[in-house]
């Protein structure tokens, strides 16, 4: 049996990174005695993926993991145990059985996430920062490709930014965008900002302080693609799974 | 939502920025305007070995149970987060309510090893508190020092305005309820330095005054104060099962160095090595309930979710329900995916069964102390392990499918001779032969023997506090013979030699026996940029030399003097329960190559017995 973990983490457990979230969550399965599956073998580990790591720094609002469990839990019991042995700054939104097929897994079907983009206040009153960078930003956007070297782990290459930029707006004084995510193309919100910068010349030598480093990056959602009625759809990853009662 | 000491854009800058952000689970906040007394305890070394250590948790979770006190933490912060500090004047605060330290009214600091001093010096710098206790005024938190360095304090005894002196259960509820009547009174400082000089076990260094003859050893240690008592007497908690223990310990996000549940079954060993002064100031030996203990370890594994459990004690397979309770844990959690881990056990067949349902045995690797080469020096040291006890237990290892094996050894130990030295290696691989002996077809490849060596510091409060030690260069000149010996080995290729480095030793062994003296040399190191010396990567012995040439203080005076029998010692004033004259004898037991039955066997008369409880009173219930 499967569930499905969504929450939020903000506050100071921003700057716990993914390695420490998944210690944090093991630990709290054992405190709020969430029934979760074990591997076999002489040091058996807890059955737990998350659809995709945040970054140091990051807030977010659609984080999941999924587990294994060894007997059913009803939903709403597994969010009040797991939020009464929580700690501030990690909310368990939903607990929901998804089905057994091992493609499944949030980490395979993740193909999008949204994220909110936002100057810091240090920035906006920076002489540096104009108050209407959105125009900017939506003339950046409006080029037919946007042609970066991104850095991988092992090497580095050119890819165009602007398709995998599913969609974007302004709202309020942030930009919200949502990207390509997941094992095939991912495109994190931070190279966009520092390709912009770049587009917008801000990141000339006297003006370097400008950086990603001066905006505060959320994100919002996760989503799969699914091809129903032969057209491409994207959907929540919470949208797969079913209330436990 | 809780603020946070330092901006998004610091935290982002160093490295691990978990270590500052406090809000772990089970770590506790109150509102500081519903508080009479803020504690700020620290752990002078980084967060993640200071929340390993087990004494901060008990104090912690004491403190905080009384309604008028919150108790905080602190940790050293590590060299980028220091730079910035000091670069944007932020002052060091606390974890919990991200306050700086020196609006607190005490700063607790736990003295853990030597090498921690000038650290010490950082969390006073950065706070912002002066570093001397007499330019301290009424607005300065009180600095109180405690742990095993606090026996001897006097190397540190002008940063601190009070030392704790013994287990911390006894006498801090006397010192927070006169510091709150104090508070109140709108008295000196000076007039609580002098309450607290009155409470047992609480030493104002202030309050004393030291004179040395024309030799440099001391001529008189007297109090300049009435309030202050001759002798200060170590505390001791007679009843260690009937007082405070965390059942709620705080949980780190990053991991600890120690990152599980720690029972502490016992207080005190029963062996009586020569050179351990755990194994001295400790005494009596006393133990834990074992259905406590069964309790506890439900409780704080469920609280914390802890994955591990670990028993804690000096020498475990001495602990009388030892089989009871190691029993109990593998059929109680085993099948819930908790490891258990037994360290400073015995290896023999028990300890052997136990560990093969623990742990890997493929994977896992045995450990031995037997401290020194040969019997002779083991006599000297009065280590009750015997040749034939290691041969057999690692050949029942063996037999049961380990092929690791660990081997610690002490070098440049009192009467050490070279033929004492290169026993280490015939030892080692007199161990690796009895693996070699098994049949071919029934062992798994090569054995793998490691020896490491550590260098003898003697310490305060032990039989070998009058021992001398040597130079950086005959420690080195000795390790090398060792080293040499294990080439000319039959299994030379199955056994490996590490040694420790011979430079942090001649430091611990000054800043161990040192005097009031000291105090300049720690505080210039700490001026030409010391810091993190436990840390081979930042330990800087070019600056602590210049120390001691900026500071004219002569090492050798301190570590390699012969010291008399009557020599006043720093430590002198304290009083552990275990007399001077005990240790003595002890001292010239071991100039005789004679051996001390433990505990248990036979009472040796060492004063403990005045405690009124623990092993002095086993047989006797």
């Amino acid at each position: 049996m499967k569930a499905r973990i969504k929450f939020r983490k903000y506050g100071a457990l921003r700057f716990i990174g993914h390695l420490d979230v998944m210690r944090y969550f093991q630990k709290v399965m054992r405190r709020a005695e969430i029934p979760i599956a074990f591997t076999g073998g002489f040091s058996p580990h807890m059955i737990m993926s998350f659809a995709s790591p945040l970054g140091i720094g990051l807030e977010s609002d659609g984080e999941y993991l999924d587990i294994e469990l060894t007997e059913p839990i009803k939903s709403n019991e597994a969010v009040r145990r797991m939020n009464e042995a929580g700690v501030e700054g990690i909310e368990i939104l939903s607990f929901l059985q998804i089905a057994e097929e091992k493609k499944m897994t949030g980490m395979t079907i993740l193909a999008a996430a949204d994220y909110l983009v936002t100057p810091k206040a240090d920035l906006c009153s920076s002489k540096l920062f104009p108050v209407n960078w959105q125009d900017t930003f939506s003339s950046f956007m409006k080029q037919d490709e946007i042609r970066v070297m991104k850095q991988t782990k092992r090497s580095e290459r050119e890819v165009d930014l602007r398709p995998l930029i599913y969609h974007w707006e302004c709202r309020g004084d942030s930009v919200f965008v949502r990207t390509a995510a997941g094992s095939t193309e991912n495109l994190k919100p931070d190279l966009i900002i520092d390709t912009f910068l770049k587009y917008a010349g801000w990141l000339s030598p006297a003006r370097e302080s400008l950086t990603a480093a001066s905006f505060t990056f959320r994100r919002l959602e996760m989503y799969a693609e699914t091809g129903r009625d032969g057209k491409k759809e994207l959907v929540t990853l919470e949208s797969f799974g079913g209330e436990m009662n | 939502m809780r603020k946070l000491a330092l901006s998004d854009e610091v935290l982002l800058s160093i490295e691990k920025p978990a270590r500052y952000i406090g809000g772990e689970v089970n770590s506790v906040m109150k509102d500081k305007e519903e508080v009479d007394i803020r504690f700020a305890m620290c752990f002078p070394d980084v967060y993640e070995i200071g929340m390993s250590h087990l004494g901060i948790q008990i104090l912690y979770d004491m403190f905080n149970r009384r309604e008028d006190t919150w108790c905080e933490r602190v940790y050293s912060p590590w060299l980028d987060l220091d730079k910035v500090m000091r670069d944007r004047d932020i002052p060091l605060f606390a974890l919990e309510s991200q306050d700086p330290v020196r609006d607190f009214d005490f700063l607790g600091i736990t003295i853990q090893f030597e090498m921690c001093y000038t650290n010490i010096l950082q969390i006073l710098d950065l706070s912002q508190i002066p570093l001397h206790a007499a330019d301290r005024s009424e607005d300065d938190p009180i600095v109180i020092g405690g742990g095993p360095c606090a026996y001897n304090p006097e190397p540190l005894a002008e940063f601190f305005d009070i030392f704790y002196i013994g287990e911390g259960e006894t006498v801090y509820d006397e010192l927070l309820d006169t510091y709150k009547e104090w508070k109140k009174s709108g008295a000196s400082r000076k007039d609580f330095l002098r309450q607290a000089a009155r409470i047992d076990g609480l030493y104002v260094p202030q309050f004393y005054d030291v004179t040395y003859h024309s030799d440099g050893t001391i001529e008189s240690f007297l109090p300049n104060d009435p309030a202050a008592p001759e002798r200060v007497r170590k505390q001791v908690v007679m009843d260690v099962t009937d007082t405070s223990y965390p059942m709620k310990p705080v949980v780190p996000y990053i991991k600890a160095t120690q990152d599980r549940v720690v029972l502490e079954i016992q207080r005190g060993c029963i062996r009586g090595c020569r050179f351990c002064q755990a194994g001295m100031i400790y005494r009596p030996t006393r133990e834990r309930s074992v259905e406590t203990l069964k309790e506890y370890a439900r409780t704080m594994l469920k609280n914390t979710g802890h994955e591990e459990i670990s028993l804690s004690s000096l020498s475990s397979s001495d602990y009388s329900k030892l089989n009871e309770l190691v029993t109990f844990l593998i059929d109680e959690f085993k099948d819930k995916g908790i490891n258990i881990s037994l360290p400073s056990l015995r290896i023999d067949a028990f300890s052997l069964d136990v560990m093969s349902k623990v742990q890997d045995v493929r994977k896992s690797s045995l450990t031995f102390a037997p401290e020194a080469g040969s019997q002779r020096m083991r006599n000297v040291i009065n280590k009750g392990l015997t040749e034939e006890d290691i041969i057999t237990g690692a050949g029942q290892a063996f037999e049961g499918g380990w092929t690791k094996v660990k081997l610690y050894f002490m070098l440049g130990l009192p009467t050490e001779t070279e033929e004492d030295m290169k026993e280490i290696a015939r030892l080692s691989d007199r161990v690796a032969r009895r693996y070699y002996e098994i049949p071919k077809e029934q062992r798994h490849g090569k054995c793998q023997i490691t020896a490491s060596s550590s260098f003898f510091v003697p310490k305060p409060f032990t039989p070998f506090q009058w021992a001398s030690m040597y130079t950086a260069e005959e420690y080195d000149r000795r390790a090398h013979i060792v080293n040499d010996e294990f080439r000319e080995q039959l299994n030379r290729k199955s056994l490996k030699y590490n040694w420790h480095d011979a430079q942090v030793t001649v430091l611990e062994g000054v800043m161990a026996r040192g005097d009031r003296r000291i105090a300049p040399v720690i505080e210039e190191a700490y001026r030409l940029g010391c810091l993190f010396d436990s840390w081979t990567e930042t330990f800087r012995n070019d600056l602590w030399m210049e120390a001691f040439e900026n500071t004219n203080v002569d090492i050798s005076f301190y570590n390699q003097r012969p010291r008399g029998k009557d020599e006043i010692f720093p430590w002198d004033f304290i009083d552990i329960g275990v007399s001077r004259s005990f240790l003595y004898r002890e001292w010239e037991r071991a100039m005789n190559e004679t051996v001390t039955p433990n505990c248990r066997e036979k009472c040796s008369g060492c004063g403990a017995a005045g405690f009124g409880g623990g092993v002095c009173y086993e047989s006797k219930n």
